[in-house]
C-alpha cells in the first residue's frame, strides 16, 4: 500500500520539480497583487480586531491559496487523464483506488504548502511576520486535504478539462472570496454569515488566522475540516473506482 | 495463459462485445484481428482491468480479474494504443515510475532499466525528455515499460500504428524477441501483414463478435495459395487457386488484366465477413 502511494506521489513531485521554476512565479503573482492592491494600497489605514489590514489579510491569502493550489491538482489529474492516458497506467498496475487518491491528495497538499512558504515570504516582504506554530501548519494542512481530496474526486467525475475549468470557476472561486479572506465575516447579514460557516475554506481562514495571529484557535473549525475531508477522500475513492467504465 | 468466457460489454446502446471465448495458451502470440470499431481495444481494456465488463470471466494466469485485481494485474504488461508516457519526464523517470507502481526495489529497478533499454536500443537516451523522442522511440519505449515488472502476459495495443514501414518491422522483431523468452502476447491489430509476420493463431473480430480462431496458415489455405485480383465495377474481385499453374492458365484464357499475388488473411477476412479489415 504505501508502496503504492508512494509512486503515485513520486510521479506528481517528479513533475512538480521539473515545473517548479515556473510555478513558484504562478503562486506568488496573485498573492503579491492582492497584497499590493487591498493590503498596500487601500488597507493602509484598515485596522480590524486590533490588526492591520495586511496581517488580516496574509492569513486569509493563505487559506485561499493553500485551497487553489490544493484543487489545482485535479488539472494535474485531468491533463494526465485525458491528454496523456497517463490515468490508464496507473489503473492498470497493481494500485488500489486508495493508494492511488492517497497519493494524489498528498502531492495536492504538498503542493499547497510550499505555496504557503510562498505567501510567507512575500508577507515579510511587506513586513508581516506570521507566528508559524504547530496549530498553524495543522490549518493549512486539513485545509490541503480538504480540497485536494475533492479536487481528486471531482477530477474523476468530470469528462473534459473543460467542465474542470467550470468547476473551478463555480466552486473554488466564490468559496475563495467569500469564506472570510479578504474582509470579516461579520460585515455579512445573519443568513449569509450562516451560509457561509457551511464552507469549509471559512473554518481553514478562522483557524489560520487565529493561530498566525497568537488568538484564541476554534478547535470545532480543525473538526469540521478533518471530518469534511474524510468524507471528501472516501467520496474520492469511490469516484476512482466509477472512473473505470 | 488467459481465459475469457463468454464476456460481454454494453454501452448505453451499443453491444461491443458478444459472448467473446478465448484461450491463449502460455508463450503463445495471439493476434485479434478486426477494422475500427470491432471491438478490438474493448477486450483490452477488460482483459487489463481498465474496463468493467457487463458480464462473463477473465483469469490471467489463473486469477480472476475480478476476484483478484490486484495479483491478475501484476501479471500483465500493457502496452496501449495511444502514447501514455510521461512527456516532460525523461526516459528513466517513466521507467522508475512503472518499476515503483509495480513494486519493485531500486537495484531491480535499476538493473532491469539498464537491461531493456538496451534491449529496444534507447540507452543512450535514457537521460533524454520523453517529448525529445520520436514515435519510433516513444513505441519502443512503452515497450520496455510494459516488460519492466517482467510480466507474463504482454498485451499489445495496435503497437506499430502510426510508425513508417521500416520502424514497423523493428517492433516486430521485438516482439518476436520478447515471446521467444516465454512471454504470452495478446496482440491486436488492423495490420493484415502484422497478424500473418507474428501471430501463432489469430481471431478474426467483427462486430463485437468472434468469428473464427485458427492459425494463420490454416485461415488462408481454405481459400488457396494465389489470388487473381480483377476490377469488377471499380471493386477488387479476387478469384483464389490452389496452385500457380492453375492460376497462369486462368490469366491466359481470359482478356482482362489481373494481378497475381499470395493469398493474405485480408482474403480470409473478407471471405468471411464480406468487409476488409482496414
Amino acid at each position: 500500500m504505501i508502496h503504492s502511494i508512494l509512486a503515485v506521489y513520486y510521479r506528481e513531485m517528479l513533475i512538480m520539480r521539473r515545473r517548479l521554476t515556473r510555478l513558484i512565479p504562478s503562486w506568488s503573482v496573485s498573492p503579491l497583487l492582492y497584497l499590493i492592491a487591498f493590503g498596500y494600497a487601500m488597507g493602509k489605514h484598515v485596522a480590524i480586531d486590533g490588526h492591520s489590514y495586511m496581517e488580516f489579510l496574509i492569513p486569509g491569502l493563505i487559506a485561499m491559496n493553500s485551497m487553489t493550489q490544493a484543487f489545482a491538482i485535479a488539472s494535474e489529474i485531468n491533463i494526465a487523464r485525458f491528454y496523456w492516458h497517463i490515468f490508464e497506467e496507473i489503473q492498470a498496475a497493481p494500485v488500489s483506488d486508495f493508494a492511488y487518491v492517497a497519493g494524489e491528495v498528498l502531492a495536492g497538499t504538498t503542493r499547497a504548502l510550499l505555496s504557503t512558504c510562498v505567501i510567507l515570504i512575500l508577507g515579510l516582504l511587506f513586513g508581516v511576520v506570521l507566528s508559524c506554530n504547530f496549530m498553524f501548519w495543522l490549518g493549512v494542512l486539513l485545509n490541503s486535504f480538504v480540497f485536494s481530496s475533492l479536487a481528486v474526486g471531482l477530477a474523476m467525475v468530470v469528462k473534459s478539462h473543460g467542465d474542470q475549468v467550470l468547476l473551478t470557476s463555480f466552486v473554488i472561486t466564490p468559496m475563495a472570496f467569500l469564506g472570510g479572506t479578504f474582509f470579516p465575516l461579520e460585515n455579512f447579514p445573519v443568513w449569509g454569515q450562516n451560509f457561509i460557516h457551511i464552507l469549509p475554506i471559512t473554518h481553514a481562514a478562522k483557524v489560520i488566522r487565529a493561530s498566525s495571529l497568537g488568538n484564541v484557535v476554534p478547535l470545532s473549525s480543525y473538526f469540521v475540516l478533518a471530518i469534511t475531508g474524510f468524507i471528501f477522500f472516501s467520496i474520492a475513492v469511490v469516484c476512482v473506482k466509477r472512473a473505470k467504465d | 495463459m488467459i481465459k475469457v468466457q463468454n464476456l460481454n460489454k454494453i454501452y448505453k446502446s451499443l453491444h461491443a462485445l458478444k459472448d467473446v471465448n478465448l484461450h491463449v495458451k502460455q508463450g503463445e502470440l495471439f493476434a485479434y484481428l478486426g477494422p475500427n470499431g470491432a471491438g478490438k481495444s474493448t477486450t483490452i481494456r477488460i482483459l487489463t482491468g481498465l474496463t468493467q465488463p457487463t458480464s462473463g470471466s477473465v483469469s490471467l494466469n489463473g486469477f480472476d480479474l475480478k476476484e483478484s485485481s490486484i495479483k491478475s494485474r501484476q501479471q500483465c504488461g500493457l502496452v496501449p494504443q495511444s502514447i501514455n508516457l510521461d512527456q516532460e519526464l525523461s526516459v528513466y523517470e517513466n521507467m522508475t515510475i512503472h518499476g515503483l507502481l509495480f513494486r519493485m526495489d531500486r537495484a531491480e529497478r535499476d538493473k532491469k532499466i539498464d537491461e531493456l533499454l538496451s534491449y529496444v536500443d534507447l540507452s543512450q537516451r535514457c537521460k533524454s525528455l520523453v517529448k525529445e523522442l520520436s514515435g519510433g522511440m516513444k513505441r519502443r519505449l512503452m515497450i520496455a515499460r510494459a516488460l519492466m515488472h517482467s510480466p507474463s502476459v504482454l498485451f499489445l495495443d495496435e503497437p506499430t500504428v502510426g510508425l513508417d514501414a521500416g520502424m514497423r518491422r523493428k517492433i516486430w522483431a521485438l516482439i518476436k524477441k520478447i515471446q521467444q523468452q516465454g512471454t504470452t502476447i495478446f496482440l491486436t491489430t488492423h495490420y493484415i501483414e502484422e497478424a500473418e509476420f507474428l501471430a501463432d493463431r489469430v481471431a478474426f473480430l467483427d462486430t463485437g463478435t468472434i468469428l473464427v480462431i485458427d492459425t494463420p496458415s490454416n485461415l488462408m489455405a481454405k481459400l488457396g495459395s494465389w489470388a487473381l485480383d480483377r476490377l469488377i465495377d471499380d471493386k477488387m474481385e479476387p478469384i483464389y487457386f490452389y496452385d500457380r499453374d492453375e492460376a497462369n492458365s486462368y490469366i491466359a484464357s481470359h482478356k482482362e488484366s489481373f494481378t497475381l499475388r499470395r493469398v493474405n488473411l485480408e482474403d480470409a477476412f473478407l471471405a468471411m465477413t464480406g468487409k476488409k479489415v482496414k
